[in-house]
């Protein structure tokens, strides 16, 4: 298997989304293609550092005033449809 | 991953009953359906416009709009898939907007070769992220996931940030679900190189950062 096939497959491979004996020939290349090993561990950890660290979390103070506006809009439109 | 899918589903069996009590006219089931789903829209729409502001906006109308619109919610998929895809619209006309109307859009495929052949294959230190402190790790990811192209960063957040599967990120998007494939393995490829500069493992007086 050469590297640009293994990288095809690369998505899946993390996902564990692969039969097993794709899995078996994906491990035998990772066994000796020490790049290739570099790439599954950094891609591997690139998806985990942007799950582990949110980076646009809502504060408590705005949520609450989004909330509120939403609501608003919906109250108003629910008794808008009532009038007609 | 589980986690957060979890997240995504959790109580999908009373999901229908409170978009049905909200059809019916009850506030409070709505407002129920907000709570569920806020800070994923947020989240969603702040990656896609960077713009806090905008996103703000997003949220607003995506949930206004959905409700104007529940009726039309048939219950074939679930509320958050139908809620996003509407998210992602509202998100990708902010920016379009922003961009003075320049074309965005999330069926472009961006020709790249970017990413699809590694360059940068040294290891990363050990812990990266304790490189830096909070506040500069966020900056760096921020930079570094607003540099992709719009359709990447979308695949990549709705499948690797919120966790959602192949087939539900095609359906919110219309993508075809190669499509989504492909744009989700150059977003991680292109991510990973990006990243490497800041997080690669750096010898004693290599001088490197």
């Amino acid at each position: 298997m050469k590297c640009t096939e293994f990288l095809r497959e690369l998505s899946d491979y993390l996902d564990g989304k692969i039969t097993e004996d794709l899995q078996a020939e994906l491990d035998e290349h990772l066994h000796w293609c020490r790049e290739c090993h570099v790439v599954v561990n950094t891609t591997k950890k690139t998806i985990e550092i942007y799950r582990d660290n949110q980076i646009y979390e809502l504060p408590t103070p705005l949520r609450n005033r989004l909330h509120e506006a939403i609501m608003t809009k919906c109250r108003h439109s629910k008794e808008t449809k009532k009038d007609i | 991953m589980a986690t957060i899918q979890k997240r995504a589903d959790e109580g999908v069996s009373d999901e229908l009953t409170l978009v049905q009590q909200a059809k019916d006219g009850d506030l409070e089931a709505f407002s129920e359906l907000v709570r569920r789903y806020d800070r994923n829209i947020f989240r969603i729409a702040q990656h896609i416009t960077h713009n806090e502001e905008d996103a703000q906006d997003v949220v607003q109308d995506a949930f206004f709009k959905a409700y104007r619109n529940l009726e039309q919610f048939q219950g074939n998929s679930k509320f958050y898939t139908w809620l996003v895809r509407i998210a992602v619209n509202e998100a990708l006309m902010k920016l379009r907007k922003r961009r003075n109307d320049r074309t965005v859009s999330i069926d472009e495929d961006v020709e790249t070769d970017e990413g699809s052949m590694p360059r940068e294959v040294a290891d990363w230190s050990p812990n990266p992220e304790q490189l830096y402190g909070t506040s500069e790790l966020g900056d760096i990811l921020k930079k570094t996931i607003q540099g992709l192209p719009p359709g990447f960063r979308t695949v990549f957040v709705l499948r690797d940030i919120e966790g959602l599967s192949t087939e539900e990120t095609a359906e919110m998007l219309g993508l075809s679900v190669p499509a989504v494939k492909s744009r989700l393995l150059r977003a991680r490829l292109q991510l990973r190189e990006r990243l490497a500069k800041y997080f690669k493992f750096k010898k004693d007086g290599d001088g490197q950062r």
